[in-house]
């Protein structure tokens, strides 16, 4: 696989002093989906923003696809398109104007029959003559996906994508992701919504306080961190978990009605059938047991709070 | 992609040029209805009552320099407004991130402002036919000396873009600059009419040149300052901002964290 982006020790630390990246390296496969996930201010539109030029790093390379960003900025912007984070749009654009533009901005020249495309998908082609102030904030949201798109980039940003976006949108962004990774675009979102990573990607990158701490294949990393859950529901409701059951660090849950254990997954044991030994002594009977994965919220969780105590160590 | 980004500079000049189109009010109508009031007031009321100068009607005299008035309160308005607003508004991430040139953005946004300069200049020349008797001994001189006057101040007004904070700063520097140096700067009389020590005062006001640049390419010899001086400070000045471009895009001056 060769990588279409690589981000070099890359860090930043603004004006003001804040050290939003701290040696970030990275390698974006072609044609793959990665989301970068983290907590707000972990860094994630400061890292875009270096890669798109927006923001001028403080030190460290970027390559896009071959080119030096900082020494030949116009052959690798002109493979990128951005949507941004925030809604910024000229408000007296109408909608099929702004994209004229955008196109016309990355040097490409009049296609009508492509923007009519990108307007059809993302449901805009009847609001082609609007303003775009005239919008609601969804359909706003999906000009400036429209306005990346025009210009046929090769690599695309999504930044937080998702946030405060109604259901409808949610579901046509997908879909346009999906159509856009057939057609071999490589796609960067970063959220910290973890299903929205779950969901979409193909890798996952989780930041925070400006380190990228890991990067992993999406199922390798949640086969790798995934604990399960295994829940016991009891047939008479425990005051409190007997002290016999210490080893395990059961919690209890629903008024007692529950008993849950976590474990590894990927251990050598899982302490399951002692556990289930250990309740049948105690005398303690359950009608139903339940077993469900970890999602990549407790994943995450889990990382960055190890990565604090690192840190505090 | 390689060579010069034509489309990238064609899509920010159409933009800016629609920008006018649609405060076409504002943008056009408003300054031919002020320079009229002028000629109504200075050129026929009053100037009825004032001596001609070097022969000239004291309405035709200012001609010149309230073209000048006009070509640099718009140029500045306009250009500083263009490259604001989008600092503003945050699209201006689509311009630092869009595969063009410093080059290639100043000349969109600068020719877009001069181009509106340049267009009202000639509605108010027209617009004064109507008032005042008028002649132009040099039209070449005159159109170099408009097309100079509104691309040096339209990259000047740029500058101010850059610079400013607020809406307050833009307006800051027309009416507190470009406002008095133009009536300091002869619009209205012959800087000669002045008593000294104003006269060699004047002399300092780079306006001055302009207005009297400008006057020379109408009247001929009856400026104030030898037409070789206008066109070299105003050329001079042209470099000078370009100069001021080149380090706001090598620095990355407030457009860039
Ligand atoms: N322009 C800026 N000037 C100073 N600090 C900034 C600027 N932009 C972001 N930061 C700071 O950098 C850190 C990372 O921010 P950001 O990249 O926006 O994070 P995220 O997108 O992950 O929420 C935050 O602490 C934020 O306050
Ligand atoms: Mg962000």
């Amino acid at each position: 696989m060769t990588s279409i982006l690589s981000v070099n020790q890359v860090s930043k630390t603004y004006g003001s002093g804040q050290r939003a990246l701290d040696h970030v390296d990275l390698e974006i496969r072609r044609g793959e989906i990665f989301a970068l996930l983290g907590p707000n201010g972990a860094g994630k539109t400061t890292l875009i923003s270096i890669i798109c030029g927006i923001v001028t790093p403080s030190s460290g390379t970027i390559l896009v696809d071959g080119h030096d960003a900082i020494r030949s900025p116009r052959e690798a912007r002109s493979k990128i398109g951005l949507v941004p984070q925030e809604i910024s749009v000229d408000m007296f654009s109408t909608v099929e104007s702004t994209l004229r533009f955008s196109r016309g901005l990355f040097g490409k020249g009049p296609n009508d029959a492509h923007l009519e495309q990108v307007l059809k998908d993302l449901s805009l082609w009847d609001k082609r003559k609007a303003q775009i102030r005239e919008l609601s904030g969804g359909m706003k949201r999906r000009v400036l996906i429209a306005k990346a798109l025009s210009h046929e980039p090769d690599i695309l940003f999504l930044d937080e994508p998702t946030a405060g976006v109604d259901v409808s949108l949610r579901r046509d962004m997908w879909k346009m992701i999906g159509g856009l990774r057939e057609r071999g675009t490589t796609i960067i979102l970063t959220t910290h919504y973890i299903e929205e990573a779950e969901e979409m990607a193909d890798r996952v990158g989780v930041i925070n306080k400006g380190q990228l701490l890991l990067v992993e294949d999406k199922a390798e990393l949640m086969k790798k961190l995934g604990k399960r859950e295994l829940d016991l529901s009891l047939a008479d409701p425990l005051e409190a978990i007997p002290p016999g059951l210490d080893e395990w660090h059961l919690s209890l849950e629903d008024e007692g009605h529950r008993l849950r254990y976590t474990f590894d997954a990927q251990a050598e044991r899982t302490g399951i059938p002692s556990l289930l030994r250990k309740l049948a002594e105690l005398g303690i009977g359950f009608k139903d047991l339940d077993t469900s994965k970890s999602s990549l919220e407790d994943i995450f969780v889990d990382l960055v709070e190890r990565k604090d105590e690192e840190t505090v160590a | 992609m390689t060579g010069v980004n034509i489309h990238g500079i064609w899509a920010i000049y159409k933009f800016e040029m629609a920008r006018t189109l649609r405060t076409l009010w504002q943008s056009i109508v408003t300054p031919v209805v002020t320079t009229s009031l002028y000629f109504i007031v200075f050129g026929m009321g009053m100037g009825a009552h004032i001596k001609p100068i070097h022969d000239i009607a004291y309405g035709s005299f200012i001609v010149p320099g309230l073209i000048m008035l006009s070509l640099l309160t718009q140029s500045v308005a306009n250009a500083s407004i263009g490259i604001y607003f989008p600092k503003f508004t945050g699209t201006i991430f689509e311009l630092l991130s869009a595969p063009i040139s410093a080059v290639e953005l100043v000349v969109g946004y600068v020719g877009a402002a001069a181009t509106k300069s340049v267009v009202i200049g000639l509605i108010i020349l027209a617009t004064s036919v109507l008032f005042v008797p008028l002649r132009v001994d040099h039209p070449l001189a005159m159109i170099a000396f408009l097309l100079l006057t509104s691309i040096a101040f339209s990259m000047f007004g740029f500058i101010i873009g850059i610079w400013a904070k607020g809406f307050e700063q833009l307006n800051v520097v027309p009416a507190l600059v470009l406002t008095p140096l133009t009536f300091l700067g002869g619009s209205f009389y012959p800087l000669s009419y002045l008593p000294q020590p104003w006269h060699t005062v004047s002399l300092f006001n780079p306006v001055a040149y302009l207005i009297s640049g400008f006057r020379w390419a109408f009247f001929g010899d009856v400026g104030d300052i030898d037409v070789r001086w206008s066109l070299g400070f105003t050329t001079g000045f042209l470099l000078l901002c370009m100069g001021v471009i080149w380090l706001i895009f090598r620095t990355g001056y407030r457009l860039k964290s």
